[in-house]
């Protein structure tokens, strides 16, 4: 089966007052049908700039999508006219953001949000949209749907928001949601409802999905594949087993030995990354992870290595010393 | 209330503390029409040198709780009892002593350093206020100090807060702490808007610090792993009340109370495998108003285990096992 999505070459980069941003450098992947794949990395590692990439919804100026080509359903949505891609977006690509808040219409009730939807892209009539919008509504779990449609969203509070969100996503049967950082304001217990919710609708529905997420825990519950990004790229990609147990790039190392575990008694001392993320405007031509790694070479400095395959397991790893790189060994000293 | 050997005298102790905060309506003849019930009744003690975790989800009371106990807000009921005196009824001026000795680190450090002060500045400021350090070389001195005890250059001091990154700012609102030479630090999600591979750094400057300067910390957080890793006991606040209280490890190993176990299966662990083996059911429902809480058990309409005596009986906050304390009556 030819994979939904595929992402080739992307490069998206911002002019800034301190000079050109190069945010999403490069990436490449895929998304099967049906399939959860999670996005993982922290601030300023582009994981947010590459998703709203695939959607053509970098602001221009200051951003610019430089190259690359998104193939989606056999259609590179990177040549679509600005009418097709509207199209695309909310009909066969849904999205969750963070902010319920700030990415619901504070003006218009939920009912219109949904109706509105279904009336563009479906060309449904009013009582057609409305019928189908309690249905969605009650998809989400919202108990007494007919009263909501009838209400704002700061009348809601921030998990009903975000249920109102993935029914709006969900609401013209798309192949694909995107959910960038989709319960991170959100408190646990309520995170853990809205990613039951949408992982058994995604189940459910068939519908692929794509995690962006900056938490392990999450990725680890939720996603089969994960890409892990840093300043731009992704730097190591794989099942979620092999990206946990197995990895074999530095960053994704250090960051699972940095995190404080639940599971876990207390421990003495955390292994923190030293150093902080780099300044995106000053990345030279070696690998950016260089200043932090334990695991560094002079080969590191001068070039940028690749995403190349760990054995033929489907795990890829951007590092020249990829092979040496294990949970249990320390990196032996290198002068 | 927490069993104490005999006579250690607890840094901290917290005697049915509340907090409401009144709602108002009208601008003019303004009256009261209800009010929110943020803290609503907590026993509570903190030890000398003991980090003690309070965490829970938004609107829980442990922010307030935190500002109660630095004095910030004037709690409506109970006592705080810091190294023996009564501190909850003190006036301004009596407080100046205390502030002195009780320090904050918020969560934001963008908010909350001055963009207009340098750090250098930005540090030298509470001792000025305090009286420590009069002379300004030696006070430039202690400032170069604390920055390297904090883990940043030296030269960091010439710097504005927007020239730093969100860690190296986290290190100055700790350096800011450290300035007065307090005993006792809240430290209010210090680390919640950091990113993983700066929170580690951040969490072990914290536990370095606690033991050079003999520090005692309460330490509110809503993320779990990060308060397993840190405190010696943990206290679960759930709409005002304490649920569960007991040292670190037996809270998360074995928890007693409801909330408290829903609370810990809702928290994905970073591990597919061992995420593949847990089944769990999410919570129902949402966290009710604090303003309309609700009768009896303020956690009985989402709980799986409530009985018909729940919605009736608010049930107290009782030792089960050793130091373990839990505030539900269908546990034993």
């Amino acid at each position: 089966m030819p994979p939904l999505l595929e992402v080739r070459n992307l490069r998206t980069e911002f002019r800034t007052g301190a000079g050109i941003v190069r945010a999403v450098d490069g990436i490449s992947y895929s998304v099967d049908p049906g399939e959860t794949v999670a996005v993982v990395g922290e601030s300023g590692s582009g994981k947010s700039v590459g998703a709203l990439s695939i959607l053509r919804l970098i602001p221009s100026p200051p951003g610019r999508i430089v190259s690359g080509e998104v193939m989606f359903n056999g259609r590179d949505l990177m040549k679509l006219s600005d009418d097709d891609m509207r199209e695309v977006r909310g009909g066969e690509i849904g999205m969750v953001f963070q902010e319920p808040m700030t990415s619901l219409n504070p003006v218009l009730s939920i009912g219109r949000q949904i109706t509105e939807m279904l009336e563009q892209h479906r060309g449904s009539d009013h009582a057609a949209a409305q019928k189908r919008a309690v249905e969605l509504l009650g998809l989400v779990g919202i108990a007494d749907p007919q009263r909501r449609l009838k209400q704002y969203p700061h009348q809601l509070s921030g998990g009903m928001r975000q249920r109102v969100m993935i029914a709006i996503a969900l609401a013209c049967e798309p192949k694909l949601i995107i959910a960038d950082e989709p319960t991170t304001a959100l408190d646990v217990t309520i995170q853990a409802q809205i990613l039951e919710l949408m992982q058994s609708l995604t189940h459910r529905l068939g519908v692929a999905l794509i995690v962006i997420t900056h938490n392990l825990g999450i990725v680890a519950r939720y996603a089969r594949r994960v890409n892990v990004m840093y300043a731009g790229r992704i730097v190591e990609s794989g099942s979620a087993p092999s990206i946990y147990h197995t990895p074999h790039h530095p960053y994704t190392m250090a960051l699972l030995k940095s995190v404080p575990r639940l599971d876990r008694p207390r421990q003495a001392r955390l292994d923190p990354i030293e150093g902080s993320p780099p300044d995106l405007t000053r990345l030279g031509a070696g690998c950016a992870f260089r200043p932090r790694c334990r695991f560094a070479v002079e080969r590191c400095a001068i070039e940028a290595p690749p995403l190349e395959p760990i054995g033929d397991s489907g795990q890829l790893a951007a590092c020249f010393r990829s092979r040496e790189v294990s949970l249990e060994a320390e990196p032996e000293a290198v002068a | 209330m927490t069993a104490l050997d005999e006579g250690e005298r607890p840094l901290l102790e917290v005697r049915g503390l509340k907090m409401h905060f009144p709602i108002t309506e009208g601008i003019v003849l303004s009256h009261k029409i209800g009010e929110v019930k943020a803290v609503d009744g907590v026993d509570l003690t903190i030890r000398r040198g003991e980090t003690l975790g309070l965490v829970g989800e938004s609107g829980c009371g442990k922010t307030t709780m935190g500002r109660c106990i630095l004095r910030l807000e004037k709690p409506t009921e109970g006592a705080i009892l810091y190294d023996g005196v009564d501190i909850a009824g003190l006036d301004r001026r009596s407080l100046v002593g205390l502030r002195r000795r009780i320090q904050v680190i918020f969560q934001d450090p963008y908010s909350s350093l001055n963009p207009r002060q340098k750090v250098g500045s930005i540090l030298s400021e509470p001792m000025r206020v305090h009286g420590i350090e009069p002379d300004a070389k030696r006070r430039e001195a202690r400032v170069k100090e604390l920055l390297s005890i904090c883990g940043l250059n030296p030269n960091f001091a010439d710097r504005y807060p927007h020239e730093m990154s969100g860690g190296q700012r986290q290190r100055v609102g700790i350096a800011r702490a450290l300035a007065v030479d307090p005993e006792f630090i809240v430290c209010d999600e210090a680390v919640s808007a950091l990113d993983v591979s700066i929170q580690a750094q951040i969490i072990n400057l914290l536990e370095d610090l606690r033991e050079k300067f003999n520090l005692t910390y309460l330490f509110i957080a809503h993320d779990l792993s990060v308060v397993r890793h840190l405190c010696q006991r943990v206290a679960v606040m759930y709409l005002g009340h304490v649920v569960e209280l007991a040292e670190c490890d037996e809270v998360f190993d074995n928890p007693l109370h409801p909330y408290t176990k829903a609370l810990l299966a809702a928290v994905p662990v970073p591990d597919p495998t061992v995420e593949a083996d847990r089944t769990f059911q999410p919570l129902s429902g949402e966290v009710p108003s604090p303003i309309n809480p609700p009768k009896g058990c303020v956690f009985h309409p989402r709980c799986p285990i409530a009985v018909e005596e729940c919605r009736q009986l608010i049930p107290e906050l009782r030792e089960l096992r050793p130091g373990h304390w839990a505030a539900c009556s269908q546990v034993a």
